[in-house]
This record gives C-alpha cells, structure tokens and sequence, in this order.
C-alpha cells in the first residue's frame, strides 16, 4: 500500500468520473454531477442516473474483476499467457448466459443469467485446468484455450441461430466482444453479488499464490492447502468471469495486459498483484469504454476491439519471448 | 340520359376494343416471393390467378393479411421451386432475392421488381402498378378511390400537434421520409427523428431520447426469445419516459408494407394523439 495502490486509485476515479460525463447527451461536467447527486426532475436525471452511472460502474465492477481473474489465474499456473479471455473462460460462460437467455431460464429464475454463466465458466475453467495440469506448460495452456474457445463460439452461435428471435443472430458480435451500451441498473443488479464474491474468494488467495512461487512442495510444507487453493481459484475465477460476461459479454485482454503492466510494479509478487491488477483492470475498461464512446460514438464500437487492439500485440510479444525462454 | 347512355357504351367500346388486346398480356399465373407484393397481389387479383405467395406472408407479426394467406400455397423463395411453378409472372422486392430474380430471369420468366414504398403517396402509386400488371386496373382504382377517402378522413383539423418518438430495437427510429413517418404525420404526431436530424432513420442514442422528452413513446413489440437488441425498449430510460403517459406499441404487420392496411397503423396513432392530449388537457386542468 504505497504510492502504486494511491496512484492507481486516483487513475481508477479520474476515469470513472469521465465516464460519468462522456455521452451524446450535450450536459455540461457541472450540470450532470449535480443532476446525479441532487437529483430532479429533469431529464440530466434520467441520462445520469439511468444510463451513465449504470455504465461507469460496470465498467468498473467488469474492468476489476477480469483483471483480477487474470491475475489469479497467471499467479495459479505461473504463466503470463493465461487470461480468461484467451484460455476460453469468457466464451464458455457467455455459451452459459446464452443458453439461459435462450431458455427463458434468465427471466424466470432469480440471478438465473449470472449463475448460468457461472456454470459455464466454471466448464471452461475446469477444462483448462484439467487439460493444462497444475503447471500448465504453455503450449498445452494455449492449445486448450483455442479448442474450448472455438467449441464455445460455435455452441454460442448456433444457439443463437436458432432462436426464433430474428435479432438474435446478430448479436454473436456482442457476445463475442463485448458491448455496455445501454445497460441500466437492473444488470448491475444482476452482475455485483457474483463478481463481489468472485472477488473476496481470489482476494483470499493471496498468501497462497505468494507460496506457491516456491514450488508446490514448499507451499504445502508452508502450509497451504493446494487443493483447496485450485477449488477457490476455479470457483472465484468463474464467478467473477460469469457475472462479467453475463451482462457485457466476452471481453478478452484486460486479464492478460493489466497484469503484465503492474507486475514489475509489485516486485513480481503474486498476491499484491492481485490487488493491483483489480484496479488497473478497472482503469482499462473504463479507459476503453470511453474510447468506444469517443471514436465512434453512434456505431456500438465494441469493447473487445478496443481491448484486442491493445492486447493482442502484447500476446504476441509474451509468446516470442516465452518461445525464447525455451519453455 | 341519352348522355349518360351515351357514356356507358363509350365505356363499353373502349373496354370492348381494350380486352382482346389485353387478354393475351394479363397473366395466367402469378407467383409472388415479397411480403408486399404478396399483400397487393391479394387484395388485386382475380380468382385463380394468384398461385402463389410468400412464407412471411403467412406469419401473423409480419403480414397483414394472414387470413387470406391461408388460401394460398407457400414458396420460399428459391428459384427451383418457382421455376416449377410455371409461373408467367413473378412479383418480387427490389433489394431481396437478388439472385433468384437474375435466375429466373435467365430461365426467360417474367419478373417485375417493386421498390418498398416510403411515403403514403407511394401507397396508391403500387396499388395503380399492381392493378395495371394484373390486368386488373379497374379493381385498383376503386380500391384506390376507397383509399384516399379515408385517409383524408384523418386529416382534419389537428392542433396542437405532440411529439411522438418511434424507438425499435437497437434504437433504431423512421424519420419523415419513411412510410413510418408518414403514417405518424397522418395521424397528427410530430416525430422526433426530424427535430433530431434523422431523415430516413438511424439511431437514437438513449440519452438523446431522454433529452429530447418525447410527449409519447412508440415502440416495436419484441419478438418471442431473448435478445439484447430487444432488451432497449425495456431499458428503464423508455420506462420512465413511458410512464404514466399514454403510450404504445406498434403493430408491425400494418406499419411494413405500402398497402391499405396502413390506415389501420394511422388509426391506432391517431386514437394515441387523442390519449396524449386529452391527458394534456387533464394535467393543464389539474393546474
């Protein structure tokens, strides 16, 4: 706790408060604070507390908690390559939100998307594990995350193919990368218990993942539980991937880039990576949210492209040097 | 009297000179593969000439004329089938089924494209086109008189004018040059898509809709199964812009096609423009 949690809580703020006021709704820093503080009658109200707020914080909530699943994830198979996105975690619980949407099981069970999504998470996760072992070799890891990607995606899509819903069909972008627009309160209602939950589980793992830098053998003797240890991991990551992609869809990168970023930052400690890597991955989607919005602010730019667009050369990079590494 | 008799048998002899010529080039059998020629082609021709209409004809959100579309067999649109068919003239849109238009072409069927209508005018413009195809210009120019009577009928007398805002899913909206648009100018609405520089149609970001405070909002029903396009006609903002103001839904089978039926769509708005201001007079009245 130091100059990196108070810089990078002050980057978190800055960003959310322009989100706040970032919109084609023409509301002036000042006038649109106070309509969402004070409130009113007119229609700065309704934009403020309704559309922008609604979408700043889950930008913040979604932001967190896939950097936050990275971070646990790489810390878990110490492997910089591993992010939900890319080992095919999101795609699996958005093949979850899908069904359940489909189904009609969304509408009718309480917190039926989130926990639909949660299981299908949890498939991916369990799959990876299984597939990558303990250590997950990166070549494994990655091969695993291409099959289950590409399975998911082709289950997404054909579930939305065949939805009697003629739109529908075209929103396998969305799923596959990602959106916020106009989303309100009631999908951070859905989104906040699981990925609050998500969160206090892969925050508890930090002594563990510390230990486990020592090799397996020195983390047991030191006392940690490994078993118990990959449970909470599997669960907390999807968790907090499930309730993220239930209500954004899958947006990859952010568990891969953040970590990288803040690693040096932390002295390359796994759990106070944690931490940080919930805020910067708060910092990067609400930094890419505003950019979607800026760039092109009537076209539903999604977010995975901002994300990829990042994301995608650093993965790139981190592949060269692993194949360097001889690993 | 000896004028009118003299009439009549003008009439008689124009038509009498007219038909054999016509006999030759009206069609024998005609097949429709576009949900608004399907619609026309019903509503003008005669019996038996008709073998064939569109699979969107026959579904209830999306035709106008399910009813009547029962009695006709169903293609989908695919050139083999058509071809089969043996048509002598195919009514087809003009964006869709591009290449079963070329295909059947090529096989040497007659096939007469209609462009979809995006202004009222446009509506008696295709019923006088289709009539004219059918051989059946008499039928349309009644059916058009009937027409253009009742439409005049809403047009009387509307002031003050609300402001109505069409929101579909995606927040898409239809500005004034659409038939969408037009049908709410009939009625008696202002739509908001003009005041927001939207002359076709494009979206309205959620915000912008919220800024623009719409005195009622129309939206488009969902379709059965979930989607997030969808899910923005729900969205709270459409909610409270709603609330406790008449408003409605609109019934897309009558509002999709230049036919008749669009008065029944004016209808509906106009009984909303009424709601809306009877509702203004009532909270001005509370003041």
């Amino acid at each position: 706790m130091s100059r990196l949690a108070l810089g990078l809580s002050a980057l978190v703020a800055t960003l959310f408060l322009a989100a706040l006021v970032v919109g084609p709704a023409p509301l002036g820093i000042w006038h649109g604070l106070q309509a969402l503080i004070a409130g009113g009658n007119g229609p700065e109200v309704l934009v403020m507390r309704e559309i922008r707020l609604p979408r700043a914080l889950l930008g913040l909530m979604i932001g967190g908690a896939l950097g936050l699943a990275g971070a646990a994830m790489q810390g878990y198979l110490r492997n910089p390559l591993a992010d939900p996105g890319l080992i095919g975690v999101s795609g699996s619980a958005a093949l979850g939100a899908v069904l359940a949407l489909q189904t009609g099981l969304a509408a009718t069970v309480a917190l039926g998307l989130p926990l639909a999504a949660l299981a299908g998470a949890l498939l991916g996760v369990g799959l990876v594990l299984a597939l990558a072992g303990p250590r997950g070799s990166s070549l494994t890891l990655i091969l695993a995350g291409i099959a289950i990607s590409a399975l998911a995606a082709a289950l997404t899509s054909l579930v939305l193919n065949l939805s009697p819903n003629p739109f529908a069909a075209n929103e396998i972008v969305f799923w596959m990368m990602g959106s916020l627009a106009d989303r309100s309160m009631t999908h951070v209602a859905i989104a906040a218990p699981l990925i609050l939950l998500g969160g206090v589980m892969l925050g508890s793992l930090a002594r563990g993942l510390d230990a486990l830098t020592l090799g397996e053998d020195a983390a047991e003797a030191m006392g940690v539980n490994l078993t118990r240890l990959r449970l909470v991991l599997i669960f907390g990551t999807a968790a907090v991937v499930g309730a993220a992609t239930a209500v954004a869809g899958a947006i990859g990168f952010v568990g891969l880039v953040v970590p990288h970023l803040l690693r040096p930052l932390v002295g390359a400690q796994p759990g106070r990576l944690l931490w940080a890597s919930a805020f910067g991955g708060a910092a990067m989607l609400l930094a890419a949210d505003i950019a979607v919005r800026v760039i092109l602010p009537a076209r539903d730019l999604k977010l995975g492209v901002v994300t990829a667009l990042v994301g995608a050369p650093l993965f790139l990079h981190l592949i060269y040097r692993t194949r360097q590494e001889g690993l | 009297m000896l004028a009118a008799k003299a009439g009549i048998t003008a009439i008689g002899l124009l038509a009498g000179t007219a038909q054999p010529a016509l006999a030759q080039d009206v069609p024998r059998r005609v097949v429709s593969m576009n949900l608004c020629t399907d619609q026309l082609a019903m509503l003008l021709a005669d019996k038996g000439q008709l073998i064939s209409v569109s699979d969107l004809a026959h579904d209830p959100r999306s035709s106008a004329m399910v009813a009547e579309a029962a009695a006709y067999p169903v293609n989908n649109g695919l050139a083999e089938e058509i071809y089969l068919m043996q048509p002598d003239l195919v009514l087809a849109g003009r964006y869709s089924q591009l290449a079963t238009v070329d295909m059947l072409r090529r096989l040497g069927i007659r096939v007469e494209q209609f462009d979809p209508a995006t202004s009222l005018d446009q509506v008696t413009e295709r019923m006088t086109r289709m009539g004219a195809l059918l051989g059946r210009e008499d039928i349309a120019a009644d059916q058009i008189t009937r027409f253009d009577q009742r439409l005049a009928s809403f047009r009387d007398g509307i002031a003050p004018r609300p402001r109505a805002a069409l929101y579909f899913a995606n927040g898409y909206t239809s500005g004034d040059q659409t038939l969408a648009g037009d049908i709410l100018t009939a009625a008696g609405l202002i739509n908001i898509a003009a005041e927001l520089g939207l002359v076709s149609g494009g979206v309205i970001p959620l915000e912008t809709l919220a800024m623009a405070e719409p005195d009622t909002v129309v939206t488009g029903q969902p379709y059965p199964g979930a989607s997030r396009s969808e899910e923005i006609l729900s969205h709270p903002v459409v909610g409270a812009l709603q609330a406790g103001r008449p408003s409605t839904s609109m019934n897309a089978q009558d509002w999709l096609c230049g036919t008749p039926y669009v008065l029944r769509a004016i209808g509906q708005m106009a009984e909303l423009r009424r709601d809306v201001q009877a509702d203004r007079e009532r909270q001005q009245a509370r003041k």
